[in-house]
């Protein structure tokens, strides 16, 4: 089952990318913060793995890690990159609705450059040598 | 020793970033997603030598941004570590020749101010 619609399987797997590293950060910093000081010897630090908070961050670091290494065998770093930094704005979203966070208007400035920057880095098509010309 | 991490986290990320990225196009691309065909590419990939130097270069990356928040603040981590879109941005153009049109460009800088004023 080839999936070959370039452009669908990008806007999947950077979904994907965005959403397990954002999850997978967060669950880490939980984890660690609910751990407090860790140390520093190996032990120590393979110790920390086990904690579930910890563990569920591994995890979807490693599969944000195959999501990105897949989106990569087909798409340019230059569109990879600026796209998934929408990643920012999930992290600002969730730190909002998950956490009660409030977002100053700084930060929802920051929030619209981002959103703005991946619309404009998203219009042009993932795979440079096949439309030198941005594919619009 | 801050700047110090900071010029260690961002030089593995780029090296990391555009060494899996050349070692990715080598590969190929992946357009079978069945299980088996996964485990052959996932196979041909952990023996890929550009890929093996961006994961312990994004091991270093990992452990550096570590460290880097736990002597400075996130406001300050985050936007400074933003850095490697530049170098990344220039390197995706001339070593890994792709078309970086106008749109990418500025998308990448409106990024680059956001993740500024986000970090605040």
């Amino acid at each position: 089952m080839p999936v070959t619609d370039v452009r669908r399987k990008t806007q999947l797997f950077a979904v994907l990318s965005v959403l397990s590293n954002v999850a997978g950060n967060s669950a880490l910093t939980h984890g660690m913060q609910a751990l407090g000081d860790v140390g520093n010897s190996p032990i120590d630090l393979i110790a920390a793995l086990f904690h579930p908070w910890v563990a569920l961050g591994v995890f979807m670091l490693v599969v944000w890690t195959f999501a990105h290494m897949a989106l990569l065998s087909w798409a340019d770093l230059s569109y990879v990159m600026p796209v998934t930094a929408i990643g920012y704005v999930v992290t600002a979203f969730a730190g909002r609705f998950f956490l009660g966070e409030t977002v100053s208007p700084t930060r929802w400035a920051g929030i619209v450059f981002i959103t703005v920057g991946v619309f404009l880095v998203g219009g042009t098509h993932p795979v440079s040598e096949k439309k030198p010309d941005g594919g619009q | 020793m801050k700047w110090l991490l900071v010029a260690l986290c961002v030089s593995s990320t780029v090296i990391g970033d555009v060494f899996r990225s050349l070692g990715m196009r080598h590969h190929g691309e992946i357009s079978d997603f069945r299980p088996g065909a996964l485990g052959g590419a996932l196979s041909a990939i952990a023996r890929n030598w550009m890929v093996i130097v961006s994961t312990c270069a994004m091991a270093v990356s990992f452990f550096s941004f570590m460290k880097l928040v736990s002597i400075a603040p996130m406001s300050f981590a985050v936007p400074v570590s933003a850095i490697t879109f530049i170098p990344e941005t220039f390197l995706a153009r001339y070593l890994l020749k792709e078309a970086v049109d106008w749109r990418r460009w500025t998308g990448i800088g409106l990024i680059l101010v956001g993740v500024v004023l986000i970090s605040q």
